[in-house]
């Protein structure tokens, strides 16, 4: 359960003050599907950023499972980014120098856990994303799609429960896109919360809560019009 | 995270890095060879010396007039302000003391040498057949002083081998004659190349009985008078000894100084320990540029990881995780260059031993210790900063990878 209870979020740049976040009261409930769209500069990665404990809100509160996270340290906000948020990106970003299987391990060799563990985890998750015989392969040896795939092995490697990904298909083709989907949409079939940023109508679609975003607002919550689950 | 994964981590990493890696590998590596090499030119100095001294035999006094405390190796100059000299009836008196082997009074001076038309200035020393024993001389033709009475005024000389060829460069320097200031000696050896006298040059020398060369240089007073104590146990006892017996002839006033060949060797060991600590000390130098360069390109790697530490930071680890993981890779390369720096510092000494076989050249195990621990202290010291910067970074800024 994500809880956001007006929250700000300020940056100074040069003389102005930018909102990038202004008043955003959001709830997400366990298992949600929910697409954040918006123009660029509409804040919608800042919301992401706040939402994955990256970024702090200058004011307000945020509960996630019912826990105030605003007055976490540092550290805390990184345990708890390990054991309850995946991140996926636009650009993957894996480990170039790590083969896939050692990209889906970090998270666990992060967390301190014992070898063999990880070995038998990191191989479920790649078997799950049908990734098995890529597995020790770097990531200049796999197409986009295989990429963006090891990354979301890898966000799903430590059992998160909210994964929020960032244009997970911006820099994908159509088919690799759409295959990219599906693994993130069996996922959240699963219970996992799903929180797209997308500026692609036809991936919002599929999401069965569409949010907008205007100059750090949200301008529109519903659910997907025709949704089908 | 586990040690395992850390070193894992870090060495993967300097892999996929390799030129970078092995600049900073180089420059480690030359500051700890330097290290290992200086100190090991300056104790090769300081064991040479002492093999020196060794080989002039431990159990040597040398007695010079004047009273004084230094133990330095010239204290001759304090002589000047002796009141009473040192005189051969003086010398006389130490040969009958009980455990006293040899004893070599010595005038030394300089004159003018001259053989028909060839002439020099040549610095003459005035002893007795017991020099050749206590300085542990070699003869190359003819022989060395005949032993006799100490006061036996006898016109024979022996010359030093360059001495020789160079007045008698055509003919036989032994049983020749060479006028020595304005007496005539008869040449009855030549000395050898071999043999020990610290502060001669053996070479370049003419040795004429002790009384002769009072009368050529007009004096009653000797320079000073090496004796030899039977055993090395028995140095101390002779010292006293020494001592109380010149007390005695001089009106009860110990005006003389006595030397040990120790307190000579101890001097000369706190030199050398000294030059190589100043060797270690430019070394290290080396170390800390090294040092220096290693934070630089560490910086340098931060920077062009910005990226990968968001992410990292992304995944939930720790500001402590990521700079042990930088640190981690300084410390690994400043440890495998330290490990290459002594095997090259190591190599070079070989070299050098074969170069000059009379060099005992060694790195003292203190020098390798240190070079070691500094190596790995400036990987800590100055890895930490950008692995520190590294930790602070903004995961929302270093995921953009903006800097």
């Amino acid at each position: 359960m994500i809880e956001l209870r007006g929250v700000h979020r300020h940056f100074q740049v040069g003389e102005q003050l930018v909102r990038a976040l202004d008043d955003v009261a959001l709830t997400i409930a366990d298992g949600e599907y929910v697409s954040i769209m918006g123009p660029s500069g509409s804040g919608k990665s800042t919301l992401l950023n706040v939402i994955g404990l990256l970024d702090r809100p200058t004011t307000g509160r945020y509960l996630l499972d019912g826990r105030e996270t605003t007055e976490l340290d540092d550290d805390a906000l990184a345990d708890v980014r390990a054991r309850r948020i995946g991140f996926i990106f636009q650009s993957f970003h894996l480990v170039p120098r790590l083969t896939a299987f050692e990209n889906v391990e970090l998270p666990m060799v992060l967390a301190g856990q014992a070898p063999a563990a990880r070995r038998a985890r990191a191989d479920e998750v790649l078997a799950a994303l049908s990734l098995t015989d890529r597995a020790h392969h770097r990531p200049d040896q796999l197409s986009g799609g295989q990429r963006q795939r090891v990354a979301i092995a890898r966000a799903m490697v430590m059992r998160p429960t909210v994964l929020l990904a960032d244009e997970p298909t911006g820099n994908l083709d159509h088919v690799s896109g759409a295959e990219v989907l599906a693994a993130l949409e069996s996922l959240n079939a699963g219970g996992i919360s799903l929180i797209v940023v997308t500026h692609d109508d036809e991936v919002a679609a599929r999401s069965l809560r569409q949010i907008r975003m205007r100059d750090g607002r949200i301008v529109h919550d519903a659910p997907t019009p025709g949704a089908a689950r | 995270m586990r040690v395992g994964d850390l070193l894992h981590l870090a060495s993967e990493s300097l892999f996929r890095a390799r030129l970078r890696s092995a600049m900073m590998l180089v420059a480690m590596a030359i500051g700890v060879a330097a290290v290992v090499v200086l100190t090991s030119l300056g104790e090769g100095a300081r064991r040479y010396v002492t093999g020196e001294f060794q080989a002039l035999g431990t159990d040597l006094l040398i007695v010079l007039p004047g009273r004084s405390e230094t133990t330095g190796v010239q204290p001759g100059l304090f002589a000047g302000e002796t009141p009473r000299d040192l005189t051969l009836d003086d010398a006389r008196a130490l040969l009958r003391i009980p455990g006293i082997a040899r004893i070599a009074p010595l005038v030394v001076g300089s004159a003018p040498v001259s053989a028909a038309a060839l002439s020099r200035e040549v610095p003459v020393v005035g002893s007795t057949a017991d020099f050749y024993y206590v300085r542990n001389l070699s003869i190359g033709q003819g022989r060395f002083l005949p032993p006799g009475e100490l006061d036996r005024d006898m016109a024979v000389c022996v010359l030093g081998s360059k001495v020789a060829s160079e007045l008698f460069p055509q003919r036989a320097a032994v049983g020749s004659s060479v006028r020595i200031g304005d007496r005539r000696f008869r040449v009855i050896g030549v000395l050898g190349d071999s043999g020990r006298a610290v502060g001669f040059d053996l070479q370049e020398l003419v040795i004429i009985p002790v009384s002769s060369a009072q009368q050529i240089f007009n004096t009653e007073s000797l320079f000073r008078i090496l004796v030899q104590a039977g055993d090395h146990d028995a140095i101390a006892r002779t010292r006293t000894a020494v001592l109380e017996t010149i007390k005695a002839r001089h009106q009860n006033e110990e005006d003389v100084t006595v030397i040990t060949q120790d307190a000579v060797l101890a001097t000369f060991n706190r030199i050398f320990t000294a030059l190589t600590l100043t060797l270690a000390g430019i070394a290290s130098i080396s170390l800390a540029v090294a040092g220096i360069l290693i934070m630089n390109v560490m910086l340098v790697a931060v920077s062009q990881r910005t990226a990968e530490v968001g992410l990292l930071k992304a995944l939930g680890a720790r500001g402590r995780q990521i700079t042990a993981l930088f640190l981690t890779e300084a410390i690994l390369l400043s440890v495998a260059g330290g490990v290459a720096g002594l095997v090259v510092g190591h190599a070079a000494n070989v070299v050098i031993g074969r170069a000059y076989p009379a060099l005992p050249v060694g790195a003292p195990a203190w020098a390798v210790v240190l070079a070691l621990v500094v190596a790995v202290l400036s990987g800590v010291v100055f890895g930490l900063l950008p692995a520190r910067r590294a930790a602070r970074l903004d995961p929302v800024v270093a995921l953009a990878g903006r800097r």
